[in-house]
This record gives structure tokens, C-alpha cells and sequence, in this order.
């Protein structure tokens, strides 16, 4: 998985979701891709671990789930994130803007890197 | 007057005044407002959020200190919820943007996710509607200041009348004044069972449409022992179960006496009784009313309790936890046991077709390798700690117990190579609870180190009864004579073959099959704490010459009739008051 810095520009999401503004501020955005790899998915209690871990950063953060239709969470909404039905093997794309976008996407996906310490 | 017959999951009778818990949250009324009045209904929806967020902490704290942390974090999500800051603002948003009642506004946006979880394919996901409704209630109860539908702050005593219970509800109980519980839905593993149980209350679960047929203010008589409900009783019935009551009271206290003899029979036949739990804080109680071991412990509680598969370390946790409390004594770990319930069949993509028939228990694990090994790990783990033993249930063919024994002997392997101790002879037993097992016993005695006979399933199987379908559960009967020359002939081929045979279903703990299987040679009888000391007062009281001669005539019959009055006769001849 690589960090993928894109100040403004299109980002190299695939099945971004409609909503994302196209050309944004100078502030920076880190997009990075993960996919869901804890066998109950992002149930309940890796949701709160997420929420806790995003309210640390002062950064926007959103999620993004392709489909039809794509969804879009806001990464600070325990509500938000539950309602993405992220099961097991699920990809997700985290979006963080703000000044400390890149160290909140990196823990982040040290977090569903980890399963959320669930195995 | 009405009799109800659903599962008795905690014993005991109890006649009461009925407080019926709606199924449905509350219905609110919608009220427009005048834009100059949304500031006020958003500081009332702001104070209501911030009572429920003391509630909910109260409620934690409370959870937390009496089941231990596990079952505290069940609230995590709850309390995550009611400060996540995008629900706030689309609540306050609907009180502005449509000009209603905080009330309104709370029901229409909660129900709005609600609605989005029940679509959901994934039944993980779309079962914590459960969550957002048990907050919803909570919100509103604030908002209106109905606390707790009255139940915090009972001012007689009650009996708890509802659809299910939620963890919430549970344990804001004014434990003082209620006295019982009657639920349409649920299982013997149901969170109402557990309170129960904890409380020592009566309970009955699984009685279809009881929220229905109750008003509140009715008098219901609950009787968890005999699994019946007893609505709007005529003044014979009373008396009847007000004798049954005062009787229990005092039969307890004098089986209390029981506790530090021998469950030995009058000519030094010793048998051992021991405790079924589901938890290990149980074992206290167990060790109280005289049980000399863990007969059954099952392990699912550990998976139904939190949100996620336990870890290695939280098996190890609970297993050490429950070796400790026993000091020595045994402790027979069931190995997961789950599949054709609620539980399983409402997470699965596909709900199996025939859940009971399906894949289940020991089946579930061999599919599921990783996930079984990290509980063999953890009890192998535990048994430094204890006189601890592994039972594997649901075996039905000679296959499935080598099978698992490998992967039992894989872990073993893996462990000795990290250099962990472990007890290498841990004693390895399985469960007999599918006829085909029952048949080929004296095979399977041969691989096994003892035997656990689970009745409840056994019965099921061999009658083909679901106990838990109102419609056919009155041919479930442990006294049909082909379960019984089942239960014969598994104890026989355990004795020929010199290992242990107990039976670890209710049949152990019902005072009216002890003579029976204490002259069919049973040796451990394990079963819910409560029962112990009645079932210790009838092996007391008799000998097993006198046993073995039910035994006999017992095998004699054809009807499961018969059987059933003969015992009755035979134990009230001995024990008068057992009945």
C-alpha cells in the first residue's frame, strides 16, 4: 500500500464518490486505500477503535465505499462508519485533509492492518 | 385464567402482579413548533442527551462491576453513539429544518439508520438495530422523563412481563421488587435466562405471544420449574402454587443443611454431582449448594458476550478465572457449541434450511480450524491451573472425534515447539447427544475418555421434537422408553470399557429420573447448580439395591407414561415432599 499525496487534484481513487470535490484547498489530502481484513468486518467495536482513533487528529477524515451507490462516511461518526457495511474483505478508501492528514491515514491503516487486534 | 407452557430456564414459582414491557418503543406524538421554540425543544433534546449519557455510564459502571469487563464494553458502542457528532447535528438540523418536537425529531432520524441497518445483508450488521432502538428508548425516556418504564423504582413487588431483554432493561431492574420474568422469545443461553439465573428468580422464555395476553396489573403465576405461565389464575391455583412457594422456601433452607455430605446412598454407593454454568463467576454458587465439580461448561457465552470472536487470551481468561474458583476440583470445557440457534443463523449469508441438522457445534469447528485451535490453545493453556478436561460436543461419527483429536494433537505440537507447558494426558471426553453416538458407544469408548450424555439434544434427535415449537414441544419427553434404552446402553458400554459416563442435560437435575439413572449405573450426574441439593436428598435416601430395581421395571415399560408415573410413585415413597 502506497501514500498517495495528491494536493487538490484528482486523486487516483477508483469509484470515488460523487460528493469529493475535485480540486480542493492548499491544505493537504492524503487518500490511501485499505480493504478490511478482520473476519466480523467493521462491526460494532472496531468502529468505536476508529472513530476514537480519527477524533485524535485534527484532520477532516472521511471513508469511501464503492458501489452503487458509493458511500461515504464521515470517519469521526461511530454512526457513519457502522452504517458502511464494511465486512470482511471490504475496500475502503480513507481520505484525510488537514494539517496532520498524513499521519492520521498512516495510523489509520495501522489499524485495520492490525484487525483491530481482534485475531 | 390462562396456562402458558414455554422453557423454564431459571426455577422456582412466583405469584405476582404483571408489569408488561411494550415490544414496541414508545409512540411519539408529532408536534409542530414555532421557529421561535427550536432553541428550547434543542436544549431539552441537549439535557435529555446528556441524562442518557449518565444513565448509560451508571449502567456500564454497574454492568462492568458485576459481569466483569467483557460485557461492560457492550455499552462502548452505545455511549459512542450518543456523542457521535454527526447524529447530534442531522437531530438539531430535523428540530430547525421540519419544526417539530425534539421527541419527533429523535424518532424520525433514529428510525431513518434503523431502517438503513435492517437492509443490510450482512445479519452482523443489520443486528445492531437492536442497538440503535435500546438508544432511542433511552433518548426518549429522558426526553418525556419516564425513567426507565417505572422499573428502577418499583414500589410492590413484580413480575417482569416482555418480548425479549435488552442488556439495557436488564440490568436497570429494581432488583429488590421483581420477582420474575415471562418472555415471548428466547433461549436457555438468552440474556433473560443469565439474569435470572444471577438474581435466583423464576423465569420462563420462549411463550410466543405472553406480552399479548397480559395486561399490566394482572396476577401471573410464574413457574420456572415447570416451564409454564399461568395468567389470571382462579383462587384453587393460587392456593395450589402459594403451597408450592412456601414449600420451596422451606425445602431450600433444609437442603442448605445437605450441602457438606456425601451425595452417597444409604448402602455407600458414591456418586458425584456436579454444576452446569455458563460463566465462571456461577462456580461460587455452584460450590455452595454442593457441587463437587464442573460437570459442563459451556463456552458459548464467551462468543455471545462480545461483539467479536474471543481472543486466545480471553478463552485463557475466562478458563483460568473458572479453575481458580474451583481449587482443584474438575472442570469439564465444552468446546464451542453453536450453529442452529438464533445467534449463528442471524449472522450466516445463508440461513441453513434445517439449522439442528446443520452445520453445528464440533461440524462449525472443523470448518473453522483457526478459530478451534484458538480455544484448544487456551484450555491446554489453563490446564496448569486446575484439574481441567476438554469435551467436544455433537460428535455422530468416530471420524469427526479422531479429527478432532488431531487437531487437538496439532496444538499440542505447536505448543511444545513455543517450549509452553500444558498437561499432555489432559482427559479428552465427548458429548453423547446424537443417537447414532449413543448406538456405536462401545466404539467410541474406546477413544474417548469419558462420556457426557447432553439429554436435551439426545431426546430431540432420537424423537425428532423441537421443544422450543410450542406446537409439538409436548411429545419432548425424557422418559420415552427408546431415549431411555439409549441412556442404558451408553452407560453400559462406559462401564464395560472402565471410563466415566455422566449426564450433563436436565434429565440429571429433574429429581424425578434420579432413581432411575442412579440404577441405570450412573456415576456423575451434572446439572444446574439449583437442583443439587434435591437430587443429593433423594440418592440419600435411597439405596442402590432399591435403585436398580426401578431401573429394571422402568426398562419394562412401553410408554413414556408409565415411566413417568411409576418414578413419581416410586420417589414420593422416599422423598414425599420431591413433588
Amino acid at each position: 500500500m502506497q501514500v498517495d499525496q495528491t494536493c487538490g487534484a484528482k486523486g487516483s481513487m477508483s469509484g470515488r464518490s460523487p460528493g469529493v470535490p475535485e480540486s480542493s484547498v492548499l491544505m493537504s489530502k492524503v487518500v490511501r486505500e485499505i480493504v478490511v481484513s478482520n473476519s466480523l468486518g467493521l462491526h460494532a467495536r472496531p468502529a468505536m477503535a476508529l472513530v476514537d482513533m480519527a477524533n485524535q487528529f485534527a484532520s477532516d477524515i472521511k471513508l469511501h465505499k464503492a458501489g452503487e451507490p458509493p458511500v461515504e462516511a464521515d470517519g469521526k461518526s461511530v454512526m457513519q462508519v457502522i452504517t458502511l457495511e464494511a465486512t470482511a474483505g471490504t475496500a475502503l478508501t480513507v481520505e484525510a485533509e488537514g494539517d496532520d492528514a498524513e499521519e492520521a491515514v498512516i495510523k489509520i491503516a495501522e489499524l485495520f492492518d492490525s484487525k483491530f487486534g481482534e485475531e | 385464567m390462562e396456562i402458558k407452557k414455554g422453557i423454564g430456564v431459571s426455577p422456582g414459582v412466583v405469584i405476582s402482579t404483571a408489569v408488561v414491557l411494550d415490544a414496541e418503543a414508545l409512540v411519539m406524538p408529532k408536534r409542530t413548533i414555532s421557529p421561535a421554540e427550536a432553541s428550547t425543544e434543542i436544549d431539552r433534546f441537549g439535557q435529555a442527551m446528556a441524562s442518557t449519557v449518565v444513565d448509560l455510564q451508571k449502567l456500564r459502571d454497574e454492568v462492568t462491576g458485576r459481569h466483569g469487563k467483557q460485557i461492560g464494553a457492550i455499552f462502548d458502542f452505545h455511549m459512542g453513539l450518543l456523542k457521535d457528532p454527526t447524529l447530534l447535528k442531522q437531530i438539531i438540523a430535523e428540530i430547525r429544518g421540519q419544526n417539530v418536537n425534539a421527541e419527533y425529531a429523535v424518532s424520525t432520524v433514529m428510525r431513518h439508520y434503523a431502517g438503513t441497518f435492517l437492509k443490510m445483508g450482512d445479519r452482523y450488521f443489520s443486528e445492531r438495530v437492536k442497538d440503535i432502538h435500546d438508544i432511542e428508548r433511552s433518548m426518549l425516556r429522558n426526553l418525556i422523563g419516564q425513567k426507565h418504564a417505572n422499573l428502577a423504582h418499583l414500589k410492590q413487588d413484580v413480575v417482569v412481563i416482555a418480548h425479549d431483554f435488552l442488556p439495557s432493561q436488564a440490568a436497570a431492574l429494581d432488583k429488590s421488587h421483581v420477582r420474575g420474568f415471562a418472555t415471548d422469545v428466547g433461549g436457555r443461553t438468552s440474556h433473560t435466562a443469565i439474569v435470572a439465573r444471577a438474581m435466583g428468580i423464576p423465569a420462563v422464555v420462549g411463550l410466543g405471544n405472553i406480552t399479548s395476553e397480559v395486561s399490566g396489573g394482572d396476577t401471573v403465576i410464574i413457574d420456572g420449574t415447570r416451564g409454564m405461565v399461568i395468567i389470571n389464575p382462579d383462587p384453587e391455583q393460587i392456593e395450589e402454587h402459594r403451597q408450592y412457594e412456601r414449600d420451596q422456601v422451606r425445602l431450600e433452607s433444609e437442603l442448605a443443611q445437605l450441602r457438606e455430605l456425601p451425595a452417597q446412598t444409604r448402602d455407600g454407593h458414591l456418586v458425584s454431582l456436579q454444576a452446569n454454568i455458563e460463566f465462571s463467576p456461577e462456580i461460587d454458587d455452584a460450590l455452595q449448594r454442593g457441587a463437587e465439580g464442573i460437570g459442563l461448561y459451556r463456552t458459548e457465552f464467551l462468543y455471545l458476550a462480545a461483539d467479536h470472536e474471543p481472543s486466545e487470551q480471553e478463552h485463557y481468561e475466562a478458563y483460568v478465572d473458572a479453575a481458580k474458583r474451583l481449587k482443584g476440583k474438575p472442570l469439564v470445557i465444552r468446546t464451542l457449541d453453536l450453529g442452529a440457534d438464533k445467534y449463528t443463523q442471524e449472522k450466516a449469508q445463508n440461513p441453513e434450511r434445517n439449522p439442528f441438522l446443520g452445520d453445528r457445534s464440533i461440524r462449525m469447528c472443523l470448518h473453522d480450524i483457526p478459530m478451534f485451535k484458538k480455544q484448544l490453545r487456551a484450555i491446554l493453556r489453563a490446564s496448569n491451573q486446575g484439574d481441567v478436561r476438554i469435551m467436544f460436543p455433537m460428535i455422530s461419527t468416530l471420524m469427526e472425534l479422531r479429527q478432532a483429536k488431531m487437531v487437538l494433537n496439532d496444538v499440542m505440537e505447536e505448543m511444545e515447539d513455543e517450549g509452553q507447558t500444558f498437561r499432555r494426558d489432559i482427559p479428552l471426553g465427548m458429548m453423547i447427544e446424537v443417537p447414532s453416538a449413543a448406538l456405536m458407544a462401545t466404539n467410541f469408548a474406546k477413544e474417548a475418555n469419558f462420556f457426557s450424555i447432553g439429554t436435551n439434544d439426545l431426546i430431540q434427535y432420537t424423537l425428532a421434537v423441537d421443544r422450543t415449537n410450542e406446537r409439538v414441544a409436548g411429545l419432548f419427553c425424557p422418559a420415552h422408553p427408546a431415549v431411555l434404552s439409549l441412556i442404558r446402553d451408553v452407560i453400559r458400554a462406559g462401564s464395560h470399557s472402565g471410563i466415566s459416563v455422566s449426564v450433563c442435560g436436565e434429565m440429571a437435575g429433574e429429581p424425578l429420573y434420579t432413581l432411575l439413572l442412579l440404577g441405570l449405573g450412573l456415576t456423575t450426574f451434572s446439572m444446574n447448580s439449583p437442583d443439587i441439593p434435591e437430587v443429593k436428598k433423594i440418592i440419600r435416601s435411597t439405596t442402590l439395591q432399591h435403585a436398580k430395581q426401578v431401573a429394571r421395571k422402568v426398562m419394562s415399560f412401553d410408554s413414556e407414561r408409565q415411566v413417568m408415573h411409576y418414578l413419581r410413585e416410586e420417589t414420593r415413597k422416599i422423598v414425599p415432599e420431591a413433588f
